[in-house]
Formats: structure tokens, C-alpha cells, sequence
């Protein structure tokens, strides 16, 4: 029997969610993105265990810091995202799912925006 | 159509699957992550505790060292090296290496030793063993 996907579609691999492997990948690229962050970032924040608000300010206000924890966040609340969807997509049917990937869509954009406000806050202001 | 009640995966570990190291580290990894997850707005709170500073960072302080508190950054950051080690282990199989059953035994049991590892080595630079 002749395929009977359309040549086009088949060409454009975007399959019939219209995406593709966009998600698949994005999780990947995040994922690269972390497993050369998180490191840098457990040691930071181990390093700053029970320490006052001066002294994390300081340590959060240095250019470096600053700049690879606003990366950090950005990977860590998009990598979430995407991972969080998939969980809710295999485990929770009906419409508690629309709610759910709404709600997770929103706060991980909020908990993103609200970091990166707090790091530029404490980086300029210091 | 007439849904007959199956069950479904994660719920078929236990009554109908044996568990085995690599479905029981599967769905570890995706059980860290959510836990990772929930941690991360933790990080946003910690990031907007220390730029208000003065009282909102001590409200911070406060609940980050309470035992709940103290129970929670050692349950994230466990999962966090765990989910770590084990998606690196994802992303060898993602590039086709170690897919032949000896080998994602070997890896996982590696990841495990790994986990505890190092969990307990960024606890001992927390609680300032390098000073």
C-alpha cells in the first residue's frame, strides 16, 4: 500500500501536533545547560548556608555570580516547564490536566520573572 | 468505546511488575524532578527574600532553619544531585551510548554510589568542613 501521509507533512516531520521534536530537544538543550550550571550552583549555595542577607547580597551582587545565576534560573524554571508537562500529560487526564498545564505554565514564567527581578535588584543596586 | 479499567503505568510496578533498578530509577528521576521542581520556587522566594533584605530575609531565614525547613533543602538537594548524575546518564543513552543491559545496570548502580557521594560532600561544604 502507497504511503498515505501527505509527501509534504512527511518532509516537515512536524507531525500532527504542528511541533515536532521541538519539545524533545528543548528539554535536551536545557538539560546540557543545567548539568553545566547545577554544579557551579550547589557549590555557590552550599557555600552560603546559613549566612546573613549582607553577606548572600554581596555574594549574589558579584558579576559573575549575578549573570550565571540569572542563566541558572532561566534553564532551571524552563527545564520545569517542560519536564513538569510531560509528567502531568502521562499521569492526569480530563480537565484538571488543562488546568494544571496552565497553572504550571504560569508559574514557572512567574517564578522565572520574579528571580531574575530579585538577581538584577541585588546586582544593581549593590 | 467501553474503557476497560487497566492499569497504567507508574501503578503496574508492584502487583503486576517486579520492581528492578531501571524502572525503579525512572520514575525516581521523575519524582526528583518535581521535587526539583517545587524547590525551585523555594530559589525564587530565597532570590526575593535576600533583595528585600531586612525582614523578609529573616522570615526566610527563620523557615529555611526550621527542621521543616532544614528537612526540605536536604530532600531538594539529594534529588537535585541524583536527577543530576541520572540525567547525564539520560543524555549518554539519548546519544546511544549504554543502552546494552550490563551497561544501564552498571550506570545506575554508579549513579546510586555517585548520589550519596556527593550529597554527602556539598553537605560537608555547607556545614563549612573545607574551613
Amino acid at each position: 500500500m502507497s504511503e498515505l501521509r501527505n509527501p509534504l507533512a512527511r518532509a516537515k516531520g512536524l507531525g500532527a501536533a504542528k511541533d515536532g521534536v521541538n519539545h524533545w530537544w528543548a528539554q535536551r538543550v536545557s538539560a546540557i545547560a543545567l548539568a553545566l550550571l547545577a554544579p557551579w550552583f550547589a557549590v555557590f549555595a552550599a557555600g552560603l548556608i546559613g549566612a546573613d542577607g549582607e553577606t548572600v547580597r554581596a555574594a549574589i551582587a558579584r558579576p559573575w555570580c549575578a549573570s550565571l545565576l540569572a542563566a541558572f534560573v532561566v534553564a532551571l524554571f524552563w527545564h520545569a516547564r517542560l519536564g513538569l508537562q510531560v509528567v502531568v500529560e502521562d499521569y492526569i487526564h480530563g480537565w484538571m490536566e488543562l488546568v494544571l498545564q496552565l497553572l504550571i505554565k504560569f508559574a514557572c514564567a512567574l517564578g522565572a520573572i520574579v528571580s531574575l527581578l530579585a538577581i538584577g535588584r541585588i546586582a544593581f543596586t549593590a | 468505546m467501553a474503557t476497560p479499567k487497566r492499569p497504567l503505568s507508574p501503578f503496574m510496578i508492584g502487583p503486576y511488575y517486579r520492581p528492578q533498578i531501571t524502572s525503579m530509577m525512572s520514575i525516581a528521576h521523575r519524582g526528583t524532578g518535581v521535587l526539583i521542581a517545587l524547590g525551585a520556587f523555594g530559589l525564587a522566594w530565597w532570590l526575593l527574600a535576600a533583595s528585600l533584605g531586612g525582614e523578609a530575609y529573616a522570615a526566610f531565614l527563620a523557615c529555611a532553619s526550621s527542621p521543616l525547613g532544614k528537612g526540605a533543602l536536604f530532600l531538594v538537594s539529594a534529588a537535585l544531585v541524583y536527577h543530576f548524575l541520572n540525567g547525564i546518564r539520560h543524555l549518554l543513552w539519548d546519544a546511544g551510548w549504554g543502552f546494552e543491559l550490563p551497561k544501564v545496570y552498571a550506570s545506575g548502580y554508579t549513579v546510586l554510589v555517585l548520589a550519596v557521594l556527593l550529597t554527602a560532600g556539598l553537605w560537608w561544604l555547607a556545614l563549612g568542613g573545607a574551613a
